[in-house]
């Protein structure tokens, strides 16, 4: 029961404005939220719900599915309440720029950087926004649904036919 | 016969280069440098069940004093630099040996990030199929690099300054 989520209810309280979407699938609770308000409810989520531990901080490509091209994901988990928390606000291709999450949890600072280097959403106000995974002069972002599977120097693979 | 063992029981008369590559083909010192799975099967390769020390294959810590480098497993295109440079500072003679599927075409790893063949980047001698090849197939390929080395000609002149070392063409 998601509305019945402590998370939920206090934040529906307190955002109900930025909120856009609450999801419960087998038992793991997902809250959509608008960009604008992201720092205000990482950080109440933080100070205020005790959701002291980032698992983890990821993004996806909706190319050509959403409107809203990316997913920002943040995976929450509070350890004296021992119950978990899924964090989803949208990125667009156009303003591919977010606030940093460093402020919150100092976790998020290398996580931040893997999603600069695979995707190029930018994090404002991050303290050592470079790449982590590829080369520093690597161009281009892999995990983009539109960066080609064997680089883009290579013809691309066409099954047997190729 | 014309000479008829005139030096006594104890001399072998052969030539330089013979000599030369004898002794380099029993004293192949690999780097040592693992990059993947096949690193696994190289260390088992080295341990006592199959023992390359009984080849004078002794793994060496430094590029410096080794002058085989076994491309044990994936390359990808950030860790590139990183074999160049330890493949530079390996001194002459040198020799390559392409260990697995991946460090032959890239394997089953055909994206960005990986190099497809480490042949794009050093001079391989000996390639070794397999993902990863069993130990013995790594024997088999050192043998078949002894058996390159024992081909080799002006081995003698060219560490003396004489010349090029020349490598006849294997089929």
């Amino acid at each position: 029961m998601a509305e019945n989520n402590r998370a939920v209810v206090k934040l529906k309280e307190k955002f109900s404005a930025s909120i856009i979407d609450v999801v419960e699938f087998r038992g793991e609770v997902t809250v959509t939220v608008a960009k604008d308000a992201i720092m205000e409810i990482l950080s109440f989520l933080k100070l205020s719900l005790q959701y002291n531990l980032l698992t983890d901080l990821t993004a996806v490509d909706y190319l050509g599915k959403k409107e809203e091209r990316f997913m920002m994901v943040y995976l929450l988990y509070s350890i004296p309440n021992k119950d978990r928390l899924r964090i989803k606000t949208p990125v667009s291709e156009a303003e591919c720029t977010i606030p940093t999450a460093t402020t919150v949890w100092k976790t998020a600072n290398w996580l931040e950087r893997e999603v600069f280097d695979l995707f190029g959403i930018a994090f404002s106000g991050h303290p050592d926004l470079r790449r982590i995974l590829m080369t520093d002069d690597w161009v281009g972002h892999p995990l983009r649904k539109d960066y080609p599977l064997q680089g883009p120097d290579r013809e691309p693979y066409k099954g047997r036919l190729s | 016969m014309g000479v008829d063992n005139p030096l006594g029981d104890n001399v072998i008369t052969t030539s330089l280069d013979l000599l030369v590559n004898w002794s380099r083909k029993s004293s192949i010192w690999p780097m040592t440098f693992g990059l993947a799975c096949c690193a696994i099967e190289m260390m088992a390769t080295g341990a006592s069940h199959n023992d390359l020390d009984r080849f004078g294959i002794i793994f060496r810590a430094s590029p410096r004093q080794s002058d085989c480098i076994i491309i044990a497993g994936t390359v990808t295109k950030k860790m590139l630099p990183v074999i160049m440079t330890v493949y530079e500072q390996m001194p002459e003679p040198k020799w390559v040996i392409a260990m697995g599927a991946c460090a032959c075409s890239g394997g089953i790893f055909d994206t960005y990030s990986v190099v497809q063949g480490i042949d794009e980047a050093l001079p391989v001698d000996v390639y070794i199929p397999g993902c990863p090849p069993r130990p013995e197939a790594l024997l088999f390929g050192l043998m078949k690099l002894q058996d390159k080395i024992m081909t080799e000609r002006n081995s003698f002149g060219s560490a003396i300054g004489l010349g090029e070392r020349y490598i006849p063409e294997t089929a």
